[in-house]
C-alpha cells in the first residue's frame, strides 16, 4: 500500500514499530475540527466519503428521524446524528457528525491480535489495514466510542480512514472539502486547537457559556476533535461520551493478564520438568502385581510368562 | 515386571473415544485460542492457514468440545463426588508428590486430584461456552452489549488459561504415574497399577470388597 510506504508509523496492532531513521522528522500532527455550532445537517460529507471511498450503502430504513442510515455500517463511516434538544422555552437542533475519533491512545489498536490490522500514523491518523485484519472483533471491544464495523461478507473491520490516502498527498479529507459551511476544517492539531479558541470566543459571546472543544484527555487526546455549544455535557450529542477512555478491562485483558498467563504456563510446564527429574516417575512394582493377584485370588503370572 | 492379574477394565471403548474427541478438541482451541491471545503466539494461526480461518474455526471447534465434554461428565460425574478420604488425600498431598502414598486411605475410581481436574475443567469449560458464545460475532454480535462482550473476553481469556494449567496437570499426571496411559489408549490398566492407587475400585472389580 503505497498510504503505508509514504506515511511513517507510529503504532503497528500486535507487534512494534522501528524508530524512525536518525535524522528523519516525525510527521505534524494532524486533526479535523468539526463545528457542530456550523453544521446545517446537509450530509454533503456522508455523500462525499461514500463517493471518495467508493463505497454503497445499501438503502435501507428510516427509524423515524433525520439518522439515515440509523447507524455507522461497514460502508457509512460517518453518520450525521441528529438531537432535539429542549430547555426551557428553546429548541435546540444538535446535529453532530459521528465517525472514527482518531483517539490518540486508539483502544482498537490496543485491543487488535493480528499484527498489523490496525496501525497509527507519525501523524495521528488511526487506520485499518484490511489485509492483516482477521475479523474478530477485538476493535470493537477495544474502542470508547462504538465505531468500527465488521462486515458479513467479507469479515473484515471498516471505518474511517481520516482519508489518509489524501492526506498523504496534501489533500485534506473528502468530508472537509464537501461541506458547504465549512463546519469541518483540516489543518495540524496546533491550528485546529487555535482555531476552535476563536470559534469558541465567538459562541460564548453569543449566549453559549459552555461552548468548548471536545479533545478528551481520558484518551490522550483525539485528532478528530468538535466544537460544541454544551461542552459541559457532551453526552447530549447523541451519546456523545462526556468521559471516555479504553475500559479498564481492555486494560486488563491487553495488559498484565497476557505476560502473567504465560508465565504461569511456563511455570507448570518447568514445574512437571523439574518434578519428574528430581522425584522421579511413579511406578507399580513386581510387589503391586502380586499383591493384586493376592487380592484376585487368580496368581495367572505362570501363565502369562509365555 | 510381569502382570499377575487379568488386565482391568479401566474404560469402554466408547468412553475412550469420547475422551480422544475431547482431547484433541481442547488441544486445538488452545493452539487457536493461544494464537489469538497473545502476538508472540500468532504464528500459531498458520497450524490452521491463517488468522481469518483460525478466528472462524476456534469457535465451531468450540461446539464439538462443548458437546463431547458433556459426554464425558454424564459419564463419570457419579464418581466424582468428593468425600472424606479425598479431604485426608489432599492434606497428604506432599507426601503424594514425593511418591510415597502408601499410607493413605484407599481409593475409589478416582483421587482428590483426578476429581478436582474433573470439577475444575467442568466449570471452567462451561464458562468458556458461555463467554465464547457472547465473543462470536459471527452470529451472535448483535445479543449483548460491548461491555458485556468486553466482560466476556476477560473471563475467557482467564478460564482458557485455567483451563490449560489444569490440561497441563493432568496430562503431568499420566506421565509421571507409569501404567495410566494405557486406560486411555487401550481401556484397561493392570492390577497392580490398580491395587497401588485406586485398592477400593480394584476391590470391586474383582469383587472382593
Ligand atoms: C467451549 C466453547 C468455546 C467457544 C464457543 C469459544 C469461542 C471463542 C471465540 C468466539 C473467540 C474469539 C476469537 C474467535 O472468534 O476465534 C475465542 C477466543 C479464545 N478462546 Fe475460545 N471458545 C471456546 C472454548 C475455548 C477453550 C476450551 C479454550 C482453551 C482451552 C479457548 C481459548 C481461547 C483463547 C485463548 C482465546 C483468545 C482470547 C483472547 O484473545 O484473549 N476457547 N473463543
Ligand atoms: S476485526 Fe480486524 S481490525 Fe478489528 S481487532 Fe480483529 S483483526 Fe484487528
Ligand atoms: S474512535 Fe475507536 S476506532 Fe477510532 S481510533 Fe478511537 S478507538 Fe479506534
Amino acid at each position: 500500500m503505497s498510504v503505508l510506504q509514504a506515511l511513517d508509523l507510529r503504532r503497528r496492532s500486535a507487534s512494534s514499530v522501528p524508530p524512525l531513521p536518525a535524522g528523519k522528522p516525525a510527521a505534524v500532527a494532524v486533526a479535523k475540527l468539526i463545528d457542530v455550532s456550523k453544521c446545517i445537517g446537509c450530509k454533503a460529507c456522508q455523500t462525499a466519503c461514500l463517493e471518495w471511498n467508493q463505497l454503497d450503502q445499501p438503502i435501507g430504513y428510516t427509524d423515524g428521524s433525520y439518522d439515515n442510515p440509523t447507524d455507522l455500517t461497514t460502508a457509512s463511516w460517518t453518520v450525521m446524528r441528529f438531537t432535539e434538544y429542549e430547555h426551557g422555552d428553546d429548541l435546540e437542533w444538535l446535529i453532530r457528525k459521528d465517525g472514527c475519533m482518531h483517539c490518540d491512545d486508539p483502544g482498537c489498536l490496543k485491543a487488535c491480535p493480528a499484527p498489523g490490522a490496525i496501525v497509527q500514523y507519525t501523524n495521528g491518523i488511526v487506520d485499518f489495514i484490511s489485509d492483516n485484519c482477521i475479523g474478530c472483533g477485538y476493535c470493537v471491544k477495544g474502542c470508547p466510542f462504538n465505531i468500527p464495523r465488521i462486515s458479513q461478507t467479507t469479515s473484515k473491520a471498516y471505518k474511517c480512514t481520516l482519508c489518509s490516502d489524501r492526506v498523504v498527498v496534501g489533500q485534506a479529507p473528502a468530508c472537509a472539502k464537501a461541506c458547504p459551511t465549512q463546519a469541518i476544517y483540516f489543518g495540524t492539531k496546533e491550528e485546529m486547537i487555535a482555531h476552535a479558541g476563536k470559534r469558541i470566543v465567538d459562541l460564548k459571546s453569543r449566549g453559549y457559556q459552555n461552548a468548548g472543544l471536545y479533545n478528551p484527555a481520558g484518551v490522550n487526546g483525539t485528532h478528530v476533535m468538535y466544537v460544541l455549544q454544551h461542552a459541559d455535557k457532551p453526552s447530549l450529542y447523541a451519546g456523545l461520551p462526556d468521559d471516555p477512555h479504553i475500559s479498564p478491562l481492555v486494560g486488563i485483558w491487553k495488559g498484565v493478564m497476557k505476560p502473567l498467563s504465560l508465565a504461569a504456563i511456563a511455570f507448570a510446564g518447568a514445574f512437571g520438568f523439574l518434578h519428574y527429574v528430581t522425584k522421579g516417575p511413579n511406578t507399580v512394582t513386581e510387589h503391586d502385581e502380586e499383591k493384586a493377584a493376592e487380592l484376585a485370588g487368580t496368581d495367572r503370572a505362570g501363565s502369562d510368562k509365555a | 515386571m510381569t502382570e499377575h492379574t487379568k488386565p482391568v477394565s479401566r474404560y469402554t471403548t466408547a468412553a475412550r473415544i469420547n475422551h480422544w474427541i475431547t482431547a484433541v478438541s481442547l488441544i486445538l482451541l488452545a493452539l487457536s485460542g493461544m494464537a489469538l491471545f497473545h502476538p508472540s503466539l500468532y504464528f500459531l494461526t498458520y497450524l490452521f492457514g491463517g488468522g481469518q480461518i483460525t478466528r472462524a474455526i476456534h469457535p465451531w471447534i468450540g461446539v464439538v468440545l462443548g458437546i463431547s465434554f458433556l459426554g464425558l461428565f454424564i459419564r463419570f460425574f457419579a464418581l466424582n463426588f468428593w468425600n472424606r478420604d479425598d479431604t485426608i488425600w489432599m492434606k497428604n498431598l506432599g507426601a503424594v508428590i514425593n511418591n510415597k502414598e502408601e499410607g493413605l486411605p484407599e481409593l475409589g475410581k478416582y483421587n482428590a486430584g483426578q476429581k478436582l481436574v474433573f470439577w475444575g475443567q467442568s466449570i471452567l469449560i462451561l464458562l468458556l461456552l458461555g463467554s465464547g458464545f457472547v465473543l462470536w460475532d459471527t452470529y451472535f454480535a448483535s445479543y449483548t452489549t460491548i461491555d458485556q462482550k468486553r466482560w466476556s473476553a476477560v473471563i475467557h481469556a482467564l478460564c482458557a488459561i485455567g483451563a490449560i494449567l489444569i490440561w497441563i496437570v493432568h496430562v503431568y499426571a499420566a506421565i509421571w504415574v507409569k501404567g495410566t496411559l494405557r486406560a486411555m489408549t487401550q481401556g484397561s490398566v493392570t492390577g497392580g497399577w490398580a491395587w497401588k492407587h485406586h485398592r477400593k475400585w480394584f476391590r470391586q472389580e474383582v469383587g472382593k470388597p
